[in-house]
């Protein structure tokens, strides 16, 4: 419960204690330095300082061709690399007015949602270790480990992937990988319910979580919470149910909303998440159609190696996209995916040269982050920790 | 009514019926002193509104009911240098309960400062932060107006188009002096922008030099090159 300070005696008043948490902190996740006054140990005002990982990733863009600009999208919130190219995928394509083939679209949805699983089960474990459990962490990685071995197979890297490109994704699905993403699938859920059973009713995780950083609809609305965050405070709100993008209208699933607010409604929102995505991986692979898995307009992709080792103009194209790379069109678009963390949006302003003019990334945690301050204030020390926990803070995309 | 006599520079639409066409000229009717124009850019409504009706228009877009634009998920910055009020200040609103998105853009130059929206949104404070810091735009009513990403101490606005990519500054550690020591930007190689712009047929209209017989050939496809089946030979 939120202690107030209201009836202490003014002349007993003792001047705020002005504690430095982190850079270092392991509870941090990552660079964050929150100054916190503290009376006691109660918080009176938390200030968060950012930026100490800014990479200029927005004015770097400017200066790449769209082809180059992709990775740094895997390197914002670098455990969700995959719905972050899928933000920019979608808004160059929403520029050049092209059309994705349906199989990239199911691969594209699949892998947004193994991706959606391995940022959920890393962030509740960690969260779980920063209030006291060690041993989800130590479960929950050996699994996210073996997702991240699909990643692997499908491009070549575990974490940064450069895998979804615009017009399509850069390669198909190799042999097999269906098959055993499936079985995966099929046995995920029995870890799921070993993370369920160690801390859904575990009486500490409970103590810790319960009550602690309530966000009511309203405050979620005025501070721009998106995402589990603003599903926790009983708002159903999911850009792939409400502005579905790609096969995501044909796919089956709900949207677990919470009641309370607080860091357990939070937990538990993300538990659901993970096994309505694993409701639609399901639903991907069994539907997942034939067919190309990129733009056969090679003004966009890249020709395939075999042609060009016939085709003149396929040479060419191949030289030409990744020197000079291809123009968009001017215009510009707002275009927002539901990443696992929440609303990720890309605002691009294109001028019609082979660069981007502007690219500004709408990143979940900034709005996230911000609310801190509110969230913390009346509790303890220890609270602030299971806030930064529950909001899931990941420094790549908030200092960008 | 007001006597401002308003150009419309809002793209001719394709069916006049779009409720977004509809919606714009709706705003335009209601917040007719504020909202300068309209356009309608990848099926996204975008309204330009004069410096001064700013807080009118957004505080209009999240009470009004045909709107409740509950949520002001962005704020940021585009730079055009060669404009004479050199800044666009982009706000991005989002309404739940109607399920649609506005764009709001108001212009501004290096001195004249920009009303802040923080009264209105709680999540104003930290996006025009950012935009102080890498922009250099000020912000009127904006009660914590410190830089928020760059480093303590930092000079310049790093989004600025006339800022160098490397920037000026660079850190290293000093071992003698057991710190870690700021200097000027020391490159082996001058950083190069490679101006890759050719006359290839690309799928833009901007006319480059020797591209100009390129929309003569009846033949040609007007998006992209698709391939012949030649692998055969």
């Amino acid at each position: 419960m939120p202690l107030l300070n209201e009836d202490v005696d003014q002349e007993h008043h003792i001047k705020p204690y002005t504690m430095n948490f982190g850079p270092q902190h392991p509870a941090a996740h990552g660079v964050l330095r929150l100054v916190l006054e503290m009376d006691g140990e109660v918080v009176e005002r938390a200030d968060p300082h950012i930026g100490l990982l800014h990479r200029g990733t927005e004015k770097l863009i400017e200066y790449k061709t769209y082809m180059q600009a992709l990775p740094y999208f895997d390197r914002l919130d670098y455990v969700s690399p995959m719905n972050q190219e899928h933000a920019f995928a979608l808004s160059v394509e929403k520029l050049l007015g092209l059309e994705v083939p349906e199989r990239a679209q199911y691969i594209r949805v699949l892998f947004c949602e193994l991706t959606r699983i391995l940022n959920h089960v890393l962030n509740i474990t960690t969260f779980a270790l920063d209030v006291g459990a060690i041993t989800p962490a130590l479960w929950g990685f050996e699994e996210r480990e073996k997702g991240m071995e699909f990643y692997d197979r499908v491009c070549g890297a575990r974490l940064h992937a450069n895998y979804i490109r615009p017009g399509g994704v850069s390669m198909d699905l190799p042999a097999g990988l269906l098959e055993d993403m499936n079985a995966w699938v099929e046995s995920f859920p029995k870890v799921l319910d070993d993370l369920d059973s160690l801390l859904t009713e575990n009486r500490i995780f409970k103590q810790r979580t319960v009550d602690i950083g309530v966000v009511t609809a309203q405050q979620a609305l005025d501070w721009g919470f998106t995402g589990p965050v603003i599903r926790a405070s009983g708002l159903a709100w999911d850009l792939r149910k409400s502005q579905p993008y790609e096969v995501y209208d044909r796919m089956e699933f709900d949207v677990p909303v919470g009641t309370t607010g607080d860091c357990y409604a939070r937990y538990l929102v993300r538990m659901e998440e993970m096994r309505q995505s694993l409701k639609i991986m399901k639903q991907c692979i069994k539907d997942m159609p034939q067919g190309i898995v990129k733009t056969n307009d090679y003004k966009i992709s890249p020709p395939p190696r075999a042609e060009m080792k016939n085709s003149m103009e396929a040479l060419i194209h191949h030289f030409k996209l990744f020197t000079e790379g291809y123009h968009v069109p001017a215009g510009e678009t707002y275009t927002a995916v539901e990443a696992p963390k929440g609303e990720f949006g890309v605002y691009l302003v294109s001028d019609g040269t082979n660069r981007p003019y502007r690219c500004h990334i709408r990143a979940p945690g900034f709005a996230h982050l911000q609310g801190l301050d509110f969230m913390s204030r009346g509790h303890m020390l220890a609270d602030v920790v299971a806030n930064i926990g529950s909001l899931d803070i990941v420094f790549g995309e908030i200092d960008r | 009514m007001t006597n401002d006599v308003q150009e419309d520079t809002a793209q001719e639409p394709e069916a006049s019926k779009h409720p977004l066409v509809t919606e714009g000229e709706d705003l335009k009717v209601v917040l007719s002193g504020a909202v300068l124009s309209y356009e309608i850019v990848c099926e996204q409504l975008i309204l330009n509104v004069t410096r001064g009706g700013l807080l009118a228009v957004i505080a209009y877009l999240r009470d009004a009911d045909s709107h409740r634009y509950a949520q002001l998920i962005d704020v940021c910055g585009v730079d055009y240098p060669e404009r004479a009020e050199r800044f666009e200040i982009v706000y991005q609103l989002l309404s739940l309960k109607h399920n649609k998105r506005i764009r709001v853009k108001i212009t501004t130059d290096e001195e004249t400062p920009v009303p802040s929206v923080s009264a209105l949104f709680s999540s104003a404070p930290w996006m025009e932060r950012e935009i102080w810091d890498l922009y250099g735009v000020m912000f009127d009513g904006l009660s914590d107006h410190r830089r928020i990403l760059t480093d303590y101490g930092f000079d310049g606005h790093p989004l600025r188009k006339d800022f160098p990519l490397s920037g000026h500054v660079e850190v290293s550690y000093d071992d003698e002096q057991k710190r870690v020591v700021y200097g000027p930007v020391s490159l082996p190689q001058d950083f190069r922008v490679f101006d890759n712009m050719s006359p290839w047929e690309a799928l833009t209209d901007v006319q480059l030099p020797g591209d100009e017989k390129a929309g003569e050939n009846p033949h040609m496809p007007k998006i992209g090159w698709k391939p012949v089946s030649k692998v055969s030979e």
